[in-house]
């Protein structure tokens, strides 16, 4: 096992390093650079000779990759041009935190309902909450968050007033660099972004726990189970509910992968100072710097998640080995 | 399905049972798709969509970037329920706005545009992507995936490493990457092959390079799936007999591998649907799905989630339709699932 880790964990390095290089290549093989704009706000072509030295733009790029990575090295992310007073780094850890809270949140929401309502779906087949919790999934997993967002901001905020409309209620600077401080302000702020966020997310769950732990049922170590006397609670839980949670397991890495395009347009609904908004603004602004660091947190956050799900795979099936 | 049908089915079983006629897997999977009413409704409606997204300028009143000039500065106006004599003073259909014409089933955006003509359009958007981006991802997914699992060995061992390297790849991120690209490029012009596809992107409405953007790594999963099904039917008979007789690896292929294995991975395949749908609308919301003033209801929703408070209806209207098309996908995957593999019946 420790092999293993090992092993993906080294694997994980070139396709790390592909990704940075494809996005250094291809972010600077945009037309328009970060001070080449054009209309009113345009530079003068001098200045913008001086500005593109001073950022090392003028030379060519396998000299300017090979600078980012030695920067990387040592654990700077690189300059800002427009917000010139912050570092890449600065604004990473502005942004980081408030996307993994409202992430974290949302997946610990998506188990907290998905799970109970697939259990209950699975263990009361074709009853009335069955149909119900069937039903709730297939629409929870049809419902865009960028449809739910707008009709939880039209109920909850504009005709109850019952919650804030948008922003984020922690700001920086965050205990330890990214836990908020859990007061009234911060809750009340993040519980329609979470519910936005992580609807699709439970409902993912909810149906394939009720898949999985009706395949389960019927399988014929339930039954021995059952036909040695045990209560029917230690069958479920002890024999059943592990094993139908493997499945389960292996969807977290793809809902890793969709919480990334649901942090996208929901930060970007809230007004939320992620990293998802920033990643978008710093397209059209061309902060070479920003999106191709971004980029690579994404990639890492998506390598590592995946790893992560497959060792939890393993210690819920020990018949799985990975040598 | 009433009782009378459903005792006509099993009619029809017993006769077939009387006649010996074959029951192919097929059939089989047809009569138990028919069986799952809400399968069915979705699949009409989804057929419906396809109907009006073809025909949209009949269902459309208006073409979907027609502004409403007929106020001194465009105004949004709220649904509007048309009443028969208004019906009637207007024609509704094919009353240029020009004449003064203002009636708008669905109110319209804030540039005075018919919000249901949009709508419609919008329709064209969302399933083109959903048969191109399946289609493409089942072509290529299923080409790779069939060699790399046939051929084995050396070949299978490169395919899949290329696959494992890709499926580390932040889908989005790239496609968002693609697209910002091309965006760019389009703005600038270019010559040549370049400047062709830019053309013809231009007369699709931007369609074309999210095509090409969204189909460059969706196939991984499908390529993945298609060999572990190659995989899984490459040591039966029919293939070593087939084999036996001396025919040749295209024609096995070809004739019999990928007819035994296609019907479960389209199936898989249209489970993904609502997922690329998704995928278009988050681009258009942020600005990088088709170009303005082709209608996307990601971009309707984006467009106008600011102004939610005082018009509700900008945003709600298409909402519902982008709800509706991925709620009948979505039920139309798992019957076809539930169709194709009895074991998943209890879904």
């Amino acid at each position: 096992m420790t092999k293993y880790i090992i092993r993906r964990f080294l694997y994980s390095i070139p396709v790390l390093f592909a990704i940075t290089l494809f996005t250094f290549v291809v972010v600077q093989a945009l037309p328009g650079g970060p001070f080449s704009t054009v209309g009113e706000k345009s530079m003068p072509e001098h200045m913008r000779v001086i500005m593109e030295r001073r950022y090392g733009l003028d030379k060519p790029i396998y000299e300017q990759f090979w600078l980012y990575l030695k920067r990387l090295a040592q654990g700077d992310l690189g300059p800002m041009f427009k917000l010139r007073s912050q570092t890449v780094n600065d604004v990473v850890a502005q942004t980081w935190p408030v996307s993994i809270q409202l992430g974290v949140l949302s997946i610990i929401l998506g188990f907290a309902i998905g799970l109970p309502a697939g259990i209950i779906a699975a263990l009361k087949r074709n009853s009335i909450f069955d149909y119900l919790a069937t039903f709730g999934a297939v629409l929870g997993a049809s419902i865009p968050n960028m449809v739910l967002a707008p009709i939880l901001i039209l109920v909850f905020g504009v005709w109850l007033k019952w919650l804030p409309i948008a922003f984020w209620g922690a700001d920086p600077p965050f205990i330890l660099g990214f836990l908020p401080k859990p007061d009234l302000n911060f809750w009340s702020h993040a519980v329609m972004p979470t519910v936005a966020l992580g609807t699709a997310i439970s409902a993912g769950i909810a149906r394939l726990t009720r898949a999985s732990l009706l395949e389960v049922l019927s399988e014929d170590y339930i039954r021995t189970a059952r036909a040695k006397g045990l209560r029917e609670r230690v069958v479920i839980i002890r024999h059943a509910l592990k094993n139908a949670m493997i499945p389960v397991a292996t969807i977290v890495g793809p809902l890793l992968a969709g919480l990334l395009t649901g942090t996208f347009i929901v930060e970007q609904i809230f007004a939320l100072n992620g990293m998802g908004r920033r990643f978008i603004s710093s397209v059209s602004e061309r902060e070479y710097f920003l999106l191709t660091s971004l980029t690579l947190i994404y990639a890492v956050m998506l390598v590592f998640g995946n790893l992560l799900v497959d060792i939890t795979y393993a210690w819920l099936d020990p018949r799985i080995r990975y040598d | 399905m009433t009782t009378e049908t459903t005792s006509l089915d099993q009619l029809s079983d017993e006769f077939q049972a009387f006649t010996g006629k074959p029951r192919s897997p097929m059939s089989d999977a047809i009569r138990e798709f028919r069986r799952n009413k809400v399968a069915v409704g979705s699949m009409i409606f989804v057929g419906i969509v396809f109907i009006v997204a073809i025909f949209a300028p009949v269902f459309a009143p208006y073409h979907f970037a027609l502004q409403n000039t007929s106020f001194a500065r465009a105004k949004i106006l709220e649904p509007y329920i048309i009443t028969t004599d208004r019906y009637e003073e207007c024609h509704w259909k094919g009353t240029p706005l020009d004449f003064g014409c203002t009636v708008f089933i669905a109110g319209s955006d804030a540039l005075g545009r018919d919000l249901w003509s949009r709508v419609v359009y919008g329709t064209r958007v969302s399933l083109a992507v959903a048969l191109v981006a399946s289609s493409v991802s089942l072509l290529i997914g299923l080409a790779y995936g069939t060699l790399s699992g046939y051929f084995g060995g050396r070949v299978d061992e490169i395919m899949m490493r290329i696959v494992d390297f890709l499926y580390a790849v932040p889908v989005l991120v790239l496609i968002i990457l693609m697209q910002v690209y091309f965006k760019a490029l389009t703005r600038q012009g270019a010559e040549g092959f370049a400047g062709l596809l830019i053309r013809w992107n231009q007369a699709m409405g931007g369609m074309l390079f999210l095509f090409i953007a969204m189909g460059a790594l969706n196939w991984i999963g499908m390529a993945r799936l298609a060999r572990g099904q190659v995989l899984s039917q490459k040591k039966k008979e029919y293939i070593e007999a087939a084999k036996s007789i001396g025919s040749s690896d295209t024609r096995i292929i070809f004739k019999h591998l990928i007819p035994n294995i296609i019907g479960p991975l389209v199936v898989i395949e249209t489970l993904a649907i609502p997922g690329y749908i998704f995928t278009e609308a988050a681009l258009s919301f942020i600005g990088l799905g088709v170009d303005p003033p082709t209608p996307s209801w990601g971009a309707m929703i984006s467009e106008s989630t600011q102004g939610i408070r005082s018009n509700p209806h900008l945003v709600l209207i298409p909402g519902a339709a982008l709800t509706l098309l991925t709620l009948a996908f979505n039920f139309m995957g798992d019957g076809l699932r539930d169709a194709i593999d009895p074991r998943s019946h209890n879904r």
